[in-house]
């Protein structure tokens, strides 16, 4: 066993960890001897400390990366739970299918995608990515194994569908993909100018576009709050225009290859920088609608294109903001949000803002509920962005709403609580040998 | 399509190259020691694509065994051309220096296992006139040096015999490739400090199989070591028995 500094995706945290391998999915689960916890490690792209365990240690998760079978006639894929979905993608999209669900990077792994029951831009239409899991293996600390699903160890399903992999380890699982004729998408980019378009937009296209998503611009407020482009697809038909086809591809995109080569001393990301970027990018395209054919890399990857972007925020890092709030409360707690942040002068340029649907997520802690979901980065500016924080808070709560935990590395304990109601539940499913920082921050004083 | 027979499958640099080959469709036949380990690991590779993919459990150590797997890895595929040989253990140089039955054992493991197979699917392919043995030697073969000469004598017996093998035997269109290591990250060095000189083994095999496609004979990898190895094994000796490497 040896110790390993990491850190997750927004590079807050830099944590030395005792580290235990997983050479295969047979064996039953080497704990540490000293008797400290852990926490199961993917591909590490969780942003906060929900896939941390500081004073702990990491189960090495990316270890059981080998699919176990794959079926081209009905698309049911078994692997192990440290296959990344990027490999899924090279296998089986060249054979006509596709994953059901997929979050904004290719790079996490079937594991972590169960563990926070990840989302996509299809969440109205197929909710989220546990909705298409039919079974899993979960492996407990006392070599217990149990196969989990709908029908069998139903509880154990619910707890480990989000259950941020302190349940066990999810040594496999089975996952329905989705056919498609090929790799190309059909889609629309529509400049919206407030809120209550966007609110107008998405509820017109849910019905004919599988797949929505919007960049808002929060840099300004007043005349220019809640303007945004509204992005929306589906998977382009058998029968391709070939002229509409984009040229170069896909070769162009095969491999993300441009990295951030070092990370600057200072956040790039500022007040100036934002609004003259919102700006830019919000007058990119000359019409108000343009539709164009996309490869599915660029149109559900835009940023791992650009590897280690997370450098951008300089040494300190960044937090990512996620929150979703019921329907009845959307455009106003939406508003809300928006102007805080524009008043602070902290927000990103990467704020999305996206629709969830009615499909009821499967886990007893799933993030997606019906309602509108906003998620923001801030570079890590100290107390003044807490502050912005508790302020934002306040709005999600009041409003009904909740923080996606698999984005979080600051929420309070009250704050989680009152977001997860079935947190009491779940603690009766906690594997005791298993643990997290996020963990023990959302469980103080209970 | 390629036919390839892989010993010592269940390592991690073997499953890299092994992934590579599935991936275009070849004929895979696989032997290990560990059933379970080598079973997912077949399974995989079929879901990669491979075309066909056989295995069998096997200890290079039952001498006795070498030449029926040899005959089941080619009535499997219906036919052989390339062997990949990369089985092998981590020696622990402290109890190999005085538990001489456990040296003698990694000898035999990481040197005269290997011999023996080299030496029979070098006579088949040599017979069919044409195909290529990669075999999986290392650095620490070119010297001997005090932190592990044991695992470095069975490399340097592979290595010596891998070159006279490859003269011999490119003249009947036999390619022979030794593949030389450095430090690898694998479950088999798991315990030990990574640095700056460390790599995958997806790195090392794509050395590997770029040198079975495109020819090369001995195969540095990552290709640093060759100047490395080439500062080593010209310290002068009365210089080398002070340092400590």
């Amino acid at each position: 066993m040896s110790s390993q500094v990491f850190t997750s995706w927004g590079r807050v945290l830099r944590e030395a960890h005792e580290v235990v391998g997983l050479p295969s999915r047979h064996q039953p689960l080497s704990l540490p001897a000293s008797g400290a916890s852990v926490l199961p490690f993917g591909n590490g792209r969780s942003y906060g400390d929900s896939n941390l365990n500081p004073g702990g240690a990491l189960l090495q998760g990316g270890q059981l990366d080998r699919f176990i079978a794959f079926d081209p006639v009905t698309g049911l894929l078994r692997c192990e739970g440290g296959v990344l979905l990027s490999s899924i993608l090279k296998l089986v999209v060249p054979q006509g299918w596709f994953l059901p669900v997929t979050p904004g990077t290719q790079f996490v792994t079937v594991g972590g995608a169960i563990a926070n029951d990840v989302h996509g831009k299809n969440h109205h239409a197929t909710g989220s990515f546990g909705n298409h899991v039919t079974q899993l293996e979960l492996l407990r600390s006392d070599g217990s194994r149990r196969l989990c699903s709908l029908e069998q160890n139903a509880d154990w399903f619910a707890a480990t569908i989000g259950g941020l992999g302190l349940t066990g380890l999810i040594t496999w699982a089975e996952v329905q993909l989705r056919r498609v004729a090929n790799p190309y998408l059909d889609t629309e980019s529509i400049r919206f100018h407030s809120l209550e378009e966007f609110f107008e937009l998405s509820q017109a296209s849910e019905r004919d576009y599988e797949y929505t998503v919007s960049w808002i611009d929060c840099a300004f407020s007043g005349k220019r709050l809640g303007r945004g482009l509204f992005n929306r697809g589906n998977h382009a038909p058998a029968v391709l225009d070939v002229d509409a086809v984009p040229k170069g591809l896909p070769a162009g995109i095969a491999t993300p290859s441009r990295r951030v080569p070092i990370t600057p001393p200072v956040s790039l990301i500022n007040t100036l920088s934002l609004k003259s970027f919102n700006t830019l990018y919000f007058n990119k395209q000359r019409q108000d609608v343009v539709r164009s054919l996309q490869h599915y890399r660029p149109f559900f990857y835009p940023l791992d294109a650009l590897l280690e972007w997370n450098r951008i925020y300089g040494p300190k890092g960044f937090y990512q903001y996620q929150c979703v709030v019921p329907p009845e409360r959307a455009l106003s707690a939406t508003r809300a949000l928006l102007e805080a942040i524009a008043a602070s002068g902290m927000g990103s340029f990467l704020a999305v803002l996206k629709q969830f649907g009615t499909p009821a997520s499967r886990g007893m802690l799933s993030f997606p509920e019906p309602g509108t979901t906003l998620a923001l980065d801030f570079p890590n500016q100290g107390p003044k962005l807490h502050a912005l924080f508790a302020q934002l808070d306040r709005i999600v709560l009041d409003a009904g709403g909740r923080l996606y935990p698999a984005k979080d590395g600051r929420m309070s304990a009250a704050v989680f609580k009152a977001g997860y109601p079935r947190w009491t539940e779940f603690t009766s499913y906690v594997d005791p040998r298993f643990d997290s920082g996020f963990w023990r921050r959302v469980m103080e004083n209970s | 399509m390629r036919k390839i027979l892989i010993v010592g499958a269940t390592s991690a640099m073997a499953e890299a190259c092994a992934r590579a080959w599935a991936q275009r469709g070849d004929a895979l036949f696989l032997a290990a020691r560990n059933a379970p380990q080598l079973q997912s690991i077949a399974d995989d590779l079929k879901a990669r694509g491979a075309q066909r993919v056989g295995s069998k459990v096997f200890d290079a150590n039952q001498f006795d065994q070498h030449a029926a797997l040899l005959a089941d890895a080619t009535r499997f595929m219906d036919g052989l051309d390339t062997v990949l040989i990369a089985h092998g253990t981590l020696s622990d140089q402290e109890r190999a220096q005085t538990d001489v039955p456990y040296a003698l054992g990694e000898i035999t493991t990481n040197g005269t296992s290997v011999v023996s197979l080299m030496s029979i699917a070098g006579e088949q392919l040599a017979q069919q006139g044409r195909g290529a043995i990669a075999v999986i030697s290392s650095v620490a073969g070119d010297r001997g040096r005090q932190s592990n000469y044991v695992y470095g004598s069975a490399k340097a017996l592979v290595s010596a015999f891998a070159s006279g093998l490859r003269q011999r035997l490119a003249k009947k269109g036999v390619h022979v490739i030794t593949v030389k290591p450095g430090f690898v990250d694998t479950p088999m060095t798991a315990h030990l400090k990574k640095g700056a000189l460390w790599v995958k083994p997806e790195q090392v095999a794509r050395d590997i199989t770029r040198a079975i496609d495109k020819g090369g004979n001995i195969v540095y990898t990552p290709g640093f070591w060759r100047w490395i190895m080439l500062i080593i094994k010209h310290i002068p000796e009365f210089v080398f028995i002070k340092i400590s490497l």
